[in-house]
């Protein structure tokens, strides 16, 4: 079903809602600890376990972390409310979550993608998280469980949910933002990213509607994906869903739908009818938060260099588009410091870049390791500039480099590539050149069918160890000079 | 008391023992408390006398027996709301009001009855059934802190505390013949106050008289960082003025609420003889219109409930207190809140989900968030021209028990004057004056604008001294 044929003449609209946990020492309203992983029910007090009579207290790091955010994304941050969003959970303490709805702290913001689109940020709201449920037996479905265990620890935990635009226009594209989304949060220091512990949750609201069409068709929601592979698998899946529907004459139902890793497909949860009414009310435990405009511009002007600057930066040293993939790939692997290590060694940057995006990135993703320091990557750049090291042979120490470390000259020697400086390589070709003097004659003459011959002999007769390209324009440098 | 027991005149175990024996009298009777923490008080007594005899000083409370609201968090002491639902929960901790209280050297004498989760004008919505009026056992004691008003009434003890969501101190006050007192919004932490309408509800004071109001309350009151609503500001002392009379002072007689309908002749003229004694004390009274207090009790009735039925959600069956079992948890929810609300209970939560609902908000919630703007407004308006206003605290004096309970609406009138101030964050006092046709008391409200504490209590003190005998004690 998910095949690519039934979106023919579709288009497919996708906005996202992004709940980024942060990473704050305590948690949004009370001062217990704020960390993953410890034993369940530990990191509690009567005020994040909704006990009678406890009452919230809003916590500063968290505000300016969502600044953080706001500001990171291009929003207006605004004097802002908390609402109390009302619905029975047995993971909510109070049976109510403190949000904030029609006031928010960000609003109106953008977040730009590597491939130069912004995508709209219509908010970026804080709330507090629920605790975590796990039902026991029955597969950990709770219509099958047996019975229920709830961990408080996360209750309270600071998050800010991030609201996208219906910007984006295909899974890759909605990758791309939660990808470049989770950079920028990890660039602010407010949130660590990791999706598999979840600090970072995605849902996803989806439609179609034919290509050139400017209404926006019905959405549904889909929850449940725990990484980026299962985002795009769910969009495509959905996609293809509500186009077969609609081609064959059906109408999308606005719902909310459960995205199943196992079978690969989206199940109804709910329907709008069945949607909770959540009863939004100004939360009177708390005052309006109104930061000023004197922390907002102190957290503005403390905030560290974001990915898209970075790029920028990147792309400007190497000399290519901001919008190249081998940019793109440099920051997203938090390479950019062996570029300015390569500028500033006045390495040259363009053979720099395609090597941190082609081989190091390569390794990096196959081996996992990273032994790589900026300055022996600019040892390397250089060898291989000044012709110590042939382009085949760079590459492999590099990689060499990337996996177990050490010094590449080193590597160089143990994996036997010498150095062949040009005046070596005269020599051979010297030596070639007298051992066939028949086909010599015959290149000299112009048949350039025995360029391969040569190159050969070279290759022969130095090992492997002569840079193919520069024998060849020296062979051809020997013909012009015979024949003049 | 609390001078004696510092300067080591008496023992505080033997003022406890006094008050304790009081209770053993006439408690089964009036049924004050749902706990009397006997054994508690003891040793705490006895930890005052030793502090006394090794010549510490105990604080301003020394040896003084309180009652506590049964919704104020007692760490190890169950805190039950008058409620079923709340079956075996024991606070881990306590609230602001009791460590200060305890830091004070008072000594805790028990926690009084009430209307379940503070919703009632009569003490009879208690799930542990009704408390009496000390005056006359026939009658309730007014609510939803009829317990601390009782308890202050019979002598259980001298001070109480009880809580304020729309005249729960002020009309129980009035009709036990006691002083009652909610302060500014923000003035007293509402930490570890079980919440009835957040937005609403200020702990208070309950005395025999004005002057101990005014101390318990300036105990009591302050900043405190775990409650976000509590004022930064250092508050006004109560006790500031007292013994200043009222001379000069411009006293204004709110006429919707002195003439509204179902004030009882003889509470009117009680008011008009309070109006009198202010003025022969030098104090210039006039009538004054506060016209938006006439749409307080429907903005109340939105509000209140509409705040409720989200602080009460939490008690769900899932983590603390009643658990009836279901099929689902759907079913165990259902179950457990059918079992372990009462029906006034029930009734609001029912009233303030509908308020709060998709495509009602506006009409509802939203509206009377204005009536509220709009009853700030004329209290402003009228603190320009005056430094206190006067009304009725409550319409009647005591009625019998079972008078108004098939009647939710006719109870509701009974905080027709004590919800305005509620709704506008102002203080509030009641002041025993004198008594009605049937021999029973009769309280005046002091209202003050915002953090007018100072200027309230002083003028509650000027009416304390002019009350015809047989009212107060």
């Amino acid at each position: 079903m998910a095949g690519t044929s039934v979106m023919t003449g579709w288009e497919i609209v996708i906005g996202l809602e992004v709940h980024c946990e942060l990473r704050t020492e305590t948690k949004l309203f009370c001062s217990c600890r704020n960390a993953f992983g410890d034993e369940p029910n530990t990191n509690v007090c009567p005020v994040c376990l909704g006990l009678p009579g406890s009452l919230p207290v809003l916590n500063r790091q968290a505000v300016e972390y969502a600044i953080r955010i706001g500001t990171a994304l291009h929003c207006t941050v605004q004097p802002s409310l908390f609402h109390r969003k009302n619905y029975f959970y047995p993971d909510m303490p109070k049976d109510y979550q403190i949000s904030q709805y029609d006031v928010p702290i960000n609003i109106d913001g953008w977040l730009e993608l590597p491939s130069g689109k912004r995508i709209g940020v219509i908010r970026a709201h804080m709330e507090e998280d629920t605790g975590k449920t796990t039902h026991v037996g029955g597969g950990g479905r709770i219509h099958e469980a047996s019975h229920s265990l709830v961990d408080y620890n996360r209750a309270g935990v600071p998050l800010v949910e991030i609201v996208s635009a219906p910007d984006m226009r295909s899974a890759e594209e909605a990758r791309d933002y939660v990808e470049e989304l989770r950079a920028v949060l990890i660039a602010t220091g407010a949130s660590d990213g990791k999706m598999e512990e979840g600090s970072l949750r995605v849902d996803c609201n989806v439609s179609v509607r034919r290509e050139g069409s400017t209404e926006l068709g019905t959405r549904c929601e889909i929850k449940n994906m725990n990484s980026l592979r299962s985002l795009a698998h769910a969009v495509d899946y959905e996609a293809a869903r509500q186009a077969e529907l609609l081609a064959s004459g059906g109408v999308v139902a606005q719902e909310t739908r459960h995205w199943d890793e196992a079978d690969g497909s989206t199940h109804s949860m709910r329907s709008k009818e069945e949607a909770f009414d959540y009863r939004y009310f100004p939360e009177p435990d708390l005052v309006a938060l109104d930061p000023g405009p004197e922390w907002v511009e102190s957290v503005k002007s403390a905030l560290g260099v974001l990915p898209a600057e970075r790029r920028a930066r990147v792309a400007e040293a190497a000399g290519v588009p901001v919008s190249s993939e081998a940019v793109a790939t440099v920051v997203r692997l938090q390479l950019d410091g062996f570029m300015t290590a390569a500028v500033s060694a006045k390495a040259d940057a363009g053979l720099a870049l395609r090597r941190l995006a082609n081989e190091v990135a390569g390794e990096l993703a196959d081996s996992g390791r990273r032994d790589l320091d900026p300055d022996g990557f600019v040892r390397l750049l250089l060898m291989e500039q000044q012709g110590e090291l042939t382009s085949a042979q760079a590459r492999t120490v590099l990689r060499a480099l990337v996996a177990e470390g050490g010094e590449p000259s080193a590597i160089a020697a143990k994996l036997g590539f010498q150095a062949l400086a040009s005046g070596a390589l005269d020599a051979v070709m010297d030596e070639v050149i007298a051992a066939n003097p028949r086909e010599w004659e015959r290149y000299g003459a112009g048949d350039d069918r025995l360029t391969g011959f040569f190159i050969g002999k070279i290759k022969a007769a130095t090992g492997g160890n002569a840079d193919l390209r520069a024998a060849t324009d020296l062979l051809r440098q020997r013909r012009s000079t015979a024949a003049s | 008391m609390a001078a004696d027991v510092r300067q080591g005149r008496r023992t505080a175990s033997a003022v406890l023992e006094e008050h304790l024996r009081r209770i053993a009298e006439r408690e089964a009777d009036v049924h004050a408390f749902n706990l009397v923490m006997e054994d508690q008080a003891r040793s705490r007594a006895a930890e005052i006398d030793r502090m006394v005899a090794a010549g510490d000083d105990p604080g301003p409370l020394a040896g003084v027996p309180v009652a506590l609201k049964d919704l104020l968090c007692t760490r190890g002491v169950p805190t039950t709301c008058s409620s079923k639902i709340l079956a075996g929960w024991v606070p881990p901790y306590d609230a602001t009001v009791v460590s200060r209280l305890a830091a004070a050297g008072a000594v805790f004498i028990g926690k009084t009855n009430m209307d379940e989760f503070a919703m009632g004008s009569s003490t009879e919505h208690s799930a542990f059934g009704p408390t009496r009026n000390p005056r006359c056992l026939g009658r309730v004691p007014g609510g939803s802190s009829g317990g601390s008003a009782a308890a202050v009434a019979a002598g259980f003890a001298p001070l109480a505390l009880g809580s304020d969501t729309g005249g729960s101190i002020r009309q129980p006050a009035a009709l036990c013949g006691v002083v009652g007192a909610k302060p500014t919004y923000g003035v007293v932490s509402r930490y570890g106050l079980v919440a009835f309408a957040s937005s609403l509800d200020q702990i208070g004071p309950f005395a025999a008289n004005v002057a101990d109001a005014a101390l318990l309350l300036d105990t009591i009151s302050g900043h405190d960082p775990l409650d976000s609503t509590s004022l930064p500001a250092s508050p006004p002392l109560a006790s500031a003025n007292l013994g200043r009379g009222a001379d000069g002072l411009r006293v204004g007689v709110i006429a919707e609420l002195a003439g509204a309908e179902g004030i009882a002749h003889d509470v009117a003229s009680r008011l008009g003889e309070a109006v009198d004694a202010l003025a022969a004390a030098g104090a210039k009274v006039e009538e004054i219109s506060v016209p938006a207090v006439r749409y307080g009790l429907s903005a109340y009735y939105m509000i209140a409930p509409a705040e409720a039925s989200s602080n009460l959600a939490r008690y769900d069956g899932v983590r603390y207190g009643l658990r009836v079992p279901g099929a689902d948890i759907t079913e165990m929810y259902m179950a457990t809140r059918s079992a372990g609300f009462g029906p006034e209970v029930k009734r609001r939560i029912m009233l303030g989900t509908y308020a709060l609902s998709a495509g009602y908000y506006d009409a509802y919630y939203g509206k009377a968030q204005k009536v509220r703007t709009l009853i700030i407004r004329d209290f402003e308006e009228a603190y320009r021209s005056f430094d206190v206003l006067l009304s009725p605290t409550a319409p009647t004096t005591a009625f019998e028990l079972g008078a108004k309970t098939s009647d939710p609406l006719t109870m509701y009138l009974n905080d027709v004057c004590t919800i305005p101030s509620n709704l506008a964050g102002h203080p509030a006092i009641s002041v025993p004056f004198g008594t009605g046709d049937d021999g029973l008391p009769v309280g005046v409200q002091v209202l003050a604008p915002a953090l007018g504490e100072t200027v309230m209590f002083q003028v509650a003190e000027v009416l304390e001294a002019a009350a015809p005998t047989g009212g107060g004690q």
